[in-house]
């Protein structure tokens, strides 16, 4: 038996999961994150939970690093050794701007210009040498970069996807003179097509590498300092994790960790739950993220976008992250209409009813005017706003415009902000040929409990999930991953003459390769599991469609006939006269861990004998129907195996749950809320 | 639009419909975008999709996906498509490319469903993608030299390719056999015809939902706060009269410059836009037809004030006289397909001139404005197919209040991507030299415009047919308020020891070229915004840093305002 610990950084928390199994046992911690040196906040979330180092059979940990050190700036100086004539690629990108509409807006890219050096060489696109690699020329710019200060090194050659070996030849150079090993070439992280993409997640990789590398050096040195002798794991954007001693190789798969490990929690706690199909839902301050996972398994892409300009074509998680939170500002614009979002109050200065200088209405606002959030508990925390001035801000900006008063004006923010998010969902989950009657919604993250009921109402999903701790779900989604690797290969060949001993090659390769790391790393692993997907297409498209393949010895027919069924599912289209193409292969070698008991989330310390034993008291609540007297109770209390109806509200240190009239609750063996939600309208 | 009716819409209601509504759109663009096989629609999202009223086409709501030129156009060609449709039943779908009928340029291909609600019209709904080809003298429709319409390509009167649901095999027939790569077509024309359906199964949802007259109430309400939403933005505008210039190199027939002249007079909360002083109609196919104009002026208030919803209500207060008796009025058979890529960029760069001194801080100096088309025609030997290639390339944006502006940017109508080199030396038996920053093209200003790009290009094998519709090679987008233009667009071909340039610098068609030989193009800079004297010195030396000019075209560009030696220290 084994002690465990899931360790999630966010931007404000820094989470922690402490399982022992030998007493089944959970503990848990939460403590501001340390932005500066994050390992501060998670030896002090170690320590609040009582661990002794020693004693820890495994730690997986989650960190935020670079997705910071990316969208901050505060990344490595990093030269790049390109193709001649092509310098400019990572600068000139593909020719887009920021926005559809307005000419305004400019981008720097992650290397600048004076950093970005040429040598000549040329393959191409049959991965033939056009223009011999010149390695003089390699050692010069090498030195060039050194002597301006680099500390990261891309080598990145055009078509390198298709033949590798002057990147490999280059880099071997350069080796020689670099101060570090800190040198990433493009194929190694991205082996595909597509120059500007390759180039990026090289870019990428470099930039955040020596900062990852640097992180890690004082988590694992103040670990070990505290007795800690056992490997590090991190969390990776594609849902699994790897050994700390190899992370900073493939820095660019730490990016976008922390929604993917949410995602993971979901897929695992919904699997324990009964739900195969889930569409994770985490609303934050700012922002929400939106996961979607099917049969189990959450859908990946590799192609995600960081920000404007900055593609990371590494297989990950498909989150996709919408402009709506807990801030979202409400306003009246020209026409006179009522607006809520993208724009947000963030933190600083936040909502209204945070007393730190906010004077927008914000959808946390209306939550707390609707008693939909305690006002006891929120208004109290550092401030000097009454729920009176706070109402009279809500009718001065949004209720007299539109003759409202400040509860009609709350109502309004709050319904147009709900259908804002539900449309978002349902573009990014629903709207690919999904039937919502399919899915439940997984609700976590400060917020996501507060709307996920009116939310599943909105969509036609008849269930949500609500899992027992809602506020700490992506350090539960370190502790239960497993060690995952993935491989993507580019074919680019019509499905009808590809070489399938090529094909099965491919994969047989990518499978040895995980297989060999996974080994390398030493985790306790029960069972390997591979996840094979291909990309194709129809000759002469230029989008793909990803599709799973069964196994790794998949013939062409049976290939041609899940892409068939899978193009018609999402297009509603048949084209038989046309011949598809075999884009990419795509292996996931994925080490399965042990599984871990999610019953010990709640403490049965805290169980009430029956449903009135929870009941903290009761207050108004405004619904859609209008105000009603609603209970309060304590969600910890909630026995087990209880059912009831809406309206209530459950109220527990990380969140506040909103159950709508109507809903009705059952509390599962494990703790879960699990609430049935009849549709806002007949399908 | 009855008041009564608005008056029963609330505020949560109105506010989720307008967002139902677009959403509608949003999908529809986003199905038609992904199963697309013209790289046009799928890659450069050259596609539009949108709602329109069942009398008179008028916009109710359209896709924020859609390429930014079709804002007007649709609402012109849907209510074409209305006035001559008789015969109606579910399942029906017209498909017309004619550009005088509320058209662009053939290549865009319109197809206008009528909607049924139980067993009424409600609405029609309607889309443009932009098809790889459409017949004509050169494939990809941009022919340079033409002089009539029937030699640009296949030209449709509205006719019923769907009918009931099923397609007309012979109309079809006809369409796919007056086509080059009419295989992908058919995979263009499902593709197409499947949006329209996703947009029918998502607004039969919201109508079960919301009930029609409620939804109707919302669709009156929308269109008159889009009218007082962009009064609201005018107001920001002096009254008085504002004019802008612009040019277009040549017609690609006869070597001559054309002129358009834009006066605007802001009165009683209005626009009126006058173009009446522009060039006469021209023998080339820079010929703009009138829903192109007017939708370049809608696309130019859009860009300018981007937070304003796209309905038939925007569109309100924004007034455009015919310009009767000018090239930015086409009438039959004036050959036209320049007018949606370049010409209504030219259009759009007039209305920018005309109004950046009275919103200087909502404007910007000119855009390279040009879709940098390039299309290179051959047989490729490795397997003896022919192919045509198609390049699109961006430019320079012109620099605002807000900073310098953006480098390879794409064209003002577009929000298109380009092919990575790697994928089209994949395809083409071409090889790209370079693909590079083009140095020293942003005008000088206070806030600098974006670079251009240079290329070059060699043909590795064969022979092969090379042709050029860009534009700005004789003048450079337009600097403003002291600022300097940008640099202009060029074209240079080397043949065998000899250099080529077009006659008309910016446009050319069917030039030779030869195994071994090289296509050099360097597209237009931005212009510059505010003067150079006022620049931040720090940026003049860092932009010598990275090499975006040298040392002797910043003292050349920005004169004293230069620190001693911009390279040191």
């Amino acid at each position: 038996m084994s002690k465990v610990i899931g360790c999630d950084v966010g931007g404000t928390f820094t989470d922690l999961i402490l399982l022992d199994e030998a007493v089944g046992q959970v503990s848990i911690a939460k403590v501001p994150t340390t932005p500066d040196n994050q390992a501060v906040g998670v030896m002090a979330a170690i320590a609040q939970v009582g661990a002794d180092c020693a004693e820890l059979s495994l730690l997986l940990h989650g960190t935020t690093t670079t997705t910071n050190a990316l969208l901050e700036k505060k990344i490595a100086q990093c030269g790049l050794i390109t193709t001649a004539g092509f310098r400019d690629v990572l600068e000139l990108g593909r020719r887009t701007r920021p926005n559809s509409y307005g000419l305004i807006g400019s981008f720097e890219p992650l290397i600048s210009r004076e950093y970005r050096l040429e040598v000549p060489e040329r393959m191409d696109a049959d991965g033939n040498v056009v223009t011999a690699l010149d390695e003089d020329a390699v050692r010069r710019a090498a030195l060039e970069l050194v002597e301006m200060g680099c500390e990261s090194l891309v080598i990145h050659f055009l078509h390198a996807y298709a033949n590798n070996s002057h990147e490999v030849r280059a880099t071997e150079i350069a080796a020689q003179v670099w101060p570090n090993s800190h040198i990433t070439y493009g194929s190694a992280i991205l082996a595909e097509f597509r120059e500007y993409e390759r180039g990026v997640a090289a870019a990428v990789n470099a930039a955040i590498q020596p900062v990852l590398a640097r992180y890690l050096d004082r988590l694992r040195h103040e670990l070990s300092q505290a007795g800690y002798d056992r490997d590090l794991l991190v969390m990776q954007g594609n849902g699994g994790t790897i050994s700390s001693a190899m992370v900073a190789e493939r820095a660019v798969n730490t990016v976008m960790s922390g929604p993917a490990s949410g995602v993971m929690a979901a897929a695992y706690t919904g699997a324990r739950c009964g739900f195969e199909n889930i569409i994770s839902y985490d609303m934050g301050g700012t922002s929400s993220d939106v996961g979607l996972i099917q049969g189990g398994i959450p859908a990946t892409s590799s192609e995600l976008q960081l920000e404007y300009g900055m593609p990371i074509h590494v297989p990950m998680v498909d989150v996709h992250t919408i402009g709506a939170g807990g801030g979202s500002i409400a306003f009246i614009n020209d026409a006179g209409m009522l607006q809520v979002g993208p724009r947000s109050a963030g933190a600083e200065p936040g909502p209204i009813c945070y007393g730190r200088g906010g004077t927008e209405p914000t959808i946390t606002d209306a939550n707390l005017v609707l008693g939909r959030l305690n006002p006891d508990a929120l208004l109290a925390v550092d401030n000097p706003v009454s729920l009176e001035q706070l109402r009279q801000r809500l009718v001065a900006v949004i209720g007299e415009p539109l003759g409202l008063d400040a509860e009609g004006a709350a109502a309004a923010i709050l319904q147009i902000g709900n259908d804002r998010m539900a449309g978002a969902i349902r573009m990014v989950g629903l709207s690919r040929g999904h039937d919502p009657r399919d899915f439940a919604l997984f609700a976590f993250g400060g917020a996501g409990p507060l709307h996920a009921t009116a939310l599943a109402a909105e969509l036609a999903i008849p269930q949500v999930l609500i899992p027992a701790k809602p506020g700490i779900t992506n350090a539960i989604g370190c502790a239960v991953a497993d060690v995952r690797h993935d491989y993507v290969n580019t074919l680019n060949q019509p499905l009808a003459d590809v070489d399938m001993d090529l094909v099965h090659g491919i994969m047989a390769e990518q499978i040895a390769l995980g297989r060999a790391v996974i080994a390398a790393e030493g985790v306790d692993v029960e069972e390997l599991v591979l996840l094979h997907a291909a990309e194709m297409q129809f000759q002469g498209q230029s989008h793909m469609l990803r599709i799973p393949l069964e196994s790794a010895d998949i013939g062409r027919a049976e290939i041609q006939a899940v892409f068939d069924e899978a193009y018609f599912n999402r297009f509603d289209l048949h084209l038989p006269e046309i011949g598809t193409v075999l884009v990419t292969l795509h292996t996931a070698v994925i080490g399965r861990r042990r599984e871990v008991a999610l019953a010990a989330l709640m403490d049965p310390g805290l169980r009430g004998a029956d449903l009135a034993a929870a009941e903290r008291g009761r207050r108004q609540v405004w619904f859609p129907g209008g105000w009603q007297d609603t209970p309060i109770m304590a969600r910890d209390a909630l026995p087990i195996g209880a059912r009831f109806m809406g309206p209530a509200v459950l109220e527990q240190l990380d969140t506040t749950i909103i159950i709508e009239p109507g809903n009705e609750v059952e509390v599962d063996q494990a703790g879960n809320l699990l609430v049935q939600v009849p549709a806002a309208f007949r399908e | 639009m009855s008041q009564s009716k608005a008056a029963k819409i609330d505020h949560v209601t109105l506010a989720v419909l307008q967002n139902g509504l677009n959403q509608v759109c949003n999908e529809m663009d986003l199905a038609f975008q992904r199963a697309a096989f013209s790289p046009v629609i799928a890659e450069a999202m050259d596609r539009s999709d949108g709602i329109y009223h069942r009398d008179d086409g008028a916009l109710i709501a359209q896709g924020e996906l859609g390429l930014p030129i079709f804002v007007g156009t649709m609402q012109f060609s849907t209510r074409t498509v209305i006035a001559q449709a008789k015969d109606l039943v579910p399942g029906d779908i017209y498909i017309v490319n004619d550009p005088y009928l509320g058209g662009t340029h053939l290549m865009d291909v319109r197809m206008a469903m009528p909607f049924y609600y139980q067993g009424e019209i409600f609405c029609w709904l309607s889309n443009t993608g932009h098809w790889r080809d459409t017949g004509g003298a050169v494939p990809g429709g941009f022919s340079a030299t033409a002089t009539e319409v029937e030699q640009e390509g296949l030209r449709l009167p509205p006719v019923k390719l769907y009918k009931g649901g099923v397609v007309d095999e012979e109309i079809q027939a006809i369409v796919l056999s007056n086509i080059r790569v009419a295989n992908e077509t058919i995979g263009d024309i499902k593709a197409q015809a499947a949006a329209l359906r996703v947009g029918e199964r998502r607004l039969t949802a919201l109508l079960d939902r919301y009930g029609r007259d409620v939804v109707e109430a919302a669709i009156d309400e929308m269109r008159a706060r889009a009218a007082l939403q962009m009064r609201a933005c005018i107001a920001h505008i002096p009254d008085g009269q504002y004019n802008g210039v612009s040019w277009v190199d040549s017609d690609g027939v006869v070597d001559e410059p054309l002129k358009i002249v834009l006066e605007i007079e802001k009165r009683d909360g209005d626009l009126y836009f006058d173009l009446s002083k522009s060039s006469p109609p021209c023998k080339g196919p820079m010929n703009s037809v009138i829903a192109t104009t007017c939708s370049a002026v809608y696309l130019a208030m859009k860009h300018i004030f981007p937070e304003v919803p796209i309905n038939a209500g925007t569109f309100e207060p924004l007034h455009i006289t015919d310009p009767v008796g000018t090239f930015l009025y086409a009438e039959y058979p004036r050959p036209v397909s320049g007018c949606a890529a370049e010409v209504s960029q030219r259009i759009a760069e007039a209305v920018f001139a005309a109004l950046v001194s009275a919103l200087p801080d909502r404007l910007f100096a000119a855009p390279a404005g040009t879709s940098g088309n390039f299309a290179l025609g051959g047989i490729d030997q490795r397997h003896d197919k022919p192919y045509v290639m198609y390049l699109f390339t961006g430019g320079g944006y012109g620099g605002s209040l807000h900073g310098d502006g953006l480098s390879n940017g794409c064209s003002t109508i577009g929000i298109s991507t380009m092919q990575p080199v790697e994928v089209l030396e994949q395809r083409y038996p071409i090889l790209f030299q370079e693909f590079a920053l083009r140095e020293g093209s942003g005008g000088a200003g206070q806030q600098r415009g974006g670079f251009g790009v240079s290329y070059a290009i060699q043909l590795r094998q064969g022979w092969g047919r090379a042709s050029f519709v860009m534009d700005h090679g004789r003048f450079g987008p337009q600097g403003v308020l002291g600022g300097a233009d940008g640099a202009v667009n060029k074209v240079r071909i080397e043949r065998a020891g000899d250099t080529y340039i077009p006659l008309h610098l910016s446009k050319d068609q069917d030039i030779e070229v030869a195994e071994g030989d090289v296509i050099y193009v360097s597209t237009p800079g931005g212009g510059g915004y505010g003067e150079a004297r006022l620049r931040d010195a720090k940026l003049i030396k860092r932009d010598v840093q990275r090499g975006y000019y040298s040392v002797a075209q910043v003292e050349k560009l920005w004169g004293e305002n230069i620190p001693p030696d911009p390279t040191e220290g």
